[in-house]
C-alpha cells in the first residue's frame, strides 16, 4: 500500500472535481437561461392575457385590440407550409431509404438537405421573395406559406430517411418474402414501423417553423385587418411580435409579450407531442 | 482427399443418385419422388466472390430437406435463391438453373413478387410485422385474394391453428404481434407464411433464437406441415437436420458435398468431410 503515490492520485482527483465543477456549471448555465425565458415570458406576456387577445384584431397604437387575425395567420400558414412540405419531403426522405440507397442521387440530395436544414431563414424568405413576391408584385400568404415549406421541408426529409433507415432489412425481406410489391412493403410495413418517428419529425418541423419572423418579413409581411385572402398580406405572431415589440407604444408591447407566449407555448406543447411519442411504448417495442 | 475425389463426383450428380434413394426410404410404400424444385448447375456471385460453386440439387415434393454445414458455407445463399430474395441488392447474381414444377425461376422474366408469393419463407430472428396479430396473418392473404370477412377470419384461424398458436392468442387477436414471446412471434410468422398457401416453404435457421420448448413446437410443426408443403431448413443444429430432415444437403465452401437421405447422410456419409462434420471432428 506504502508503494502507491499519493500524490498523483491526489492531482488526478482534483482534475475530476474542476472537470465536473465546469460540467455542472456549464448544464446549470444553460438551465438559468432557459428558466429566466420561460420566467420573464410569464412574467411578462401572462398580465396581457385576456379574452380580448382571442377575438379582437391588432390595434392601433392607443386602443384596445387582441392577435386573433395574427394567431389565425400563423396556424393558416403554418397548417399550409406543412400540407406542401411534409409529403414532399416524405417521398423525398423515402426514395434516399428505399429505392436509392447508396446512389449517387441520394448522396447529392442528402447534402444538399443538409445545407438547406442549416441555411438561415432568412436566405429562404429573400429567396421566395424574389421568386414569387416580385413576380406577383405584392406580398402575399401564398409566399409566406411556401417559404416556411421550405423550412419543413429538410427537417421531413432528414427524419423520413433516418426513421426509414431505422427499420430492420430483415422485415422488408418478410414482407418481399410474401410477394408484396415494393411500394407495398414501404406503405404498408415501413411506414408502420416508422410511424411514431415520421409524426415526430413533422412536429418538430412545424415547430421549428411556427416561430420563424425573417421568411415571413419579406413574404406574407403583415396585415392590420382580418383576411382570408391568400393572395393578400397575412398577419402572423411572429411579425406582430416583431413590429410591436420594437414600437414605443407600450399596449403594443404589452400584445408582443403575449404573442411570444403564445408561440413558445406552442413550440413547448408540440415538443412534448414529439417526446412522448418517440419513446417506445409497451406494447410496441 | 484423393480417395474420395470419385465419390464426390458421383455425388454432384443428383440423377445416379436418386434411384438409390428410392430404395433407401425408411417407408416401405414409398411413394414416388417427384422433384418440386430442381437446383442445376447453380453458380452465386457477390460481387466478384463465387459463393456457391455448381450446385445441383433436389427438392422432393413434400419432404422436408435440410441444408447444413458450418458457418459462410452458402446454405443461407442457397436458401435465398430459391425464392430469389438476393433480387431486393443490387451486386448479387445467380447462374444456373432453379426449376419450379419446371419453370426457370431465374429467368429474368419472372414475376418475382406472384414466385414469392408461391415460395414461403421464415428467417432466422421473428419478423411480425408492426400490426395486429390478424392483420400480420391477413397482410398475406389480401396481397392476392379478394376474400370476405368471414373467409379471412375462417383462414385465420386455420392458419393460428396450424402452427399451435390459436389457443395462445385467440383472445387478442386485434393486439400488436410484437407482444408476443419471441417463440410465439416465429410461429406467427409460419402461419403468416402458410396462410398464402404457398406450394414451398424456406426456413432460415427458424429456431437459432428460440428456446427449447418453442424449438420443440416448432419442428412438431414442421413435421406436420410436410404433408402439404415442401420444405427447406438452413439449421447449424445436427439433432435438429435428424430429427426433422427426410434429405439432407451437406455443403461446405460453397460447395455442395453430399446429398443424401438424411438417415444415410449421418449414418453412412460417403464423404470424409461429412463424416468429420457430423461427428463434430470438424477442423
Amino acid at each position: 500500500m506504502n508503494n502507491l503515490d499519493m500524490t498523483l492520485y491526489r492531482r488526478r482527483r482534483l482534475k475530476n472535481r474542476a472537470a465536473m465543477v465546469l460540467s455542472v456549471g456549464a448544464a446549470g448555465a444553460g438551465m438559468v437561461a432557459l428558466v429566466w425565458i420561460l420566467a420573464t415570458l410569464f412574467l411578462k406576456g401572462a398580465s396581457g392575457v385576456s379574452l380580448s387577445v382571442l377575438t379582437q384584431m391588432t390595434p392601433p397604437p392607443g386602443s384596445d385590440g387582441g392577435l386573433l387575425n395574427a394567431i389565425f395567420g400563423s396556424v393558416v400558414q403554418t397548417l399550409i407550409a406543412t400540407l406542401i412540405g411534409t409529403p414532399v419531403g416524405i417521398l423525398a426522405g423515402t426514395y434516399m431509404a428505399e429505392y436509392g440507397r447508396n446512389t449517387k442521387l441520394t448522396m447529392v440530395v442528402r447534402f444538399i438537405n443538409d445545407v438547406l436544414l442549416s441555411a438561415p431563414s432568412i436566405v429562404v424568405g429573400l429567396f421566395v421573395y424574389e421568386i414569387m413576391v416580385q413576380p406577383m408584385g405584392h406580398f402575399s400568404a401564398w409566399a409566406g406559406s411556401v417559404a416556411l415549406a421550405i423550412l419543413v421541408l429538410p427537417v421531413v426529409v432528414r427524419t423520413t430517411e433516418d426513421m426509414l433507415l431505422l427499420v430492420p432489412d430483415s422485415l422488408r425481406e418478410a414482407a418481399s418474402a410474401l410477394g408484396a410489391p415494393r411500394w407495398m412493403v414501404i406503405q404498408r410495413v415501413c411506414y408502420r414501423a416508422a410511424r411514431a418517428g415520421l409524426i415526430t419529425g413533422t412536429l418538430l418541423a412545424v415547430a421549428r417553423v411556427s416561430g420563424e419572423t425573417a421568411p415571413l418579413l419579406f413574404t406574407s409581411l403583415n396585415n392590420q385587418f382580418w383576411s382570408t385572402n391568400m393572395n393578400a398580406p397575412m398577419a402572423n405572431l411572429p411579425v406582430v411580435i416583431f413590429q410591436f415589440a420594437l414600437s414605443p407604444y407600450e399596449d403594443w408591447q404589452r400584445l408582443a409579450w403575449v404573442g411570444a407566449l403564445l408561440i413558445t407555448l406552442t413550440v413547448l406543447f408540440l415538443n412534448i407531442i414529439a417526446r412522448s411519442l418517440s419513446k417506445p411504448s409497451g406494447g410496441e417495442r | 482427399m484423393n480417395d474420395h475425389a470419385p465419390g464426390q463426383s458421383t455425388t454432384m450428380q443428383s440423377r445416379p443418385n436418386v434411384e438409390l434413394m428410392k430404395t433407401e426410404l425408411s417407408d416401405p410404400v414409398a411413394e414416388a419422388l417427384r422433384e418440386k424444385v430442381s437446383v442445376r448447375n447453380l453458380n452465386f456471385f457477390y460481387g466478384d466472390y463465387r459463393a456457391l460453386k455448381d450446385i445441383s440439387l433436389p427438392l422432393y415434393d413434400r419432404k422436408v430437406t435440410a441444408f447444413i454445414g458450418p458457418s459462410g458455407c452458402g446454405k443461407s445463399t442457397l436458401l435465398r435463391i430459391l425464392n430469389r430474395m438476393y433480387d431486393l441488392y443490387p451486386g448479387q447474381r445467380a447462374e444456373g438453373e432453379v426449376l419450379l414444377d419446371g419453370e426457370n425461376i431465374l429467368d429474368p422474366k419472372a414475376d418475382l413478387n406472384l414466385l414469392r408469393a408461391r415460395i414461403g419463407m421464415v428467417f432466422q430472428k421473428p419478423t411480425p410485422f408492426p400490426m395486429s396479430i390478424y392483420d400480420n396473418i391477413a397482410f398475406g392473404i389480401r396481397l392476392y385474394e379478394k376474400v370476405p370477412k368471414s373467409e379471412m377470419n375462417d383462414r385465420v384461424e386455420d392458419a393460428l391453428k396450424r402452427t399451435a398458436l390459436w389457443d395462445e392468442v385467440k383472445d387478442k387477436l386485434q393486439s400488436s404481434g410484437l407482444g408476443l414471446s419471441g417463440g410465439q412471434q416465429q410461429r406467427l410468422c409460419i402461419a403468416r407464411s402458410i396462410a398464402v398457401r404457398p406450394s414451398v416453404l424456406l426456413l432460415d435457421e427458424p429456431t437459432s433464437a428460440l428456446d427449447p420448448i418453442s424449438t420443440a413446437k416448432i419442428e412438431e410443426l414442421i413435421y406436420q406441415l410436410k404433408v402439404d408443403y415442401t420444405i427447406a431448413i438452413v439449421t447449424h443444429n445436427m439433432q435438429q437436420a435428424a430429427r426433422a430432415a427426410d434429405f439432407s444437403a451437406f455443403m461446405y465452401l460453397g460447395e455442395l458435398v453430399e446429398f443424401g437421405t438424411t438417415d444415410q447422410v449421418f449414418t453412412h456419409p460417403r464423404e470424409q468431410r461429412t463424416e468429420d462434420y457430423i461427428t463434430g471432428r470438424f477442423g
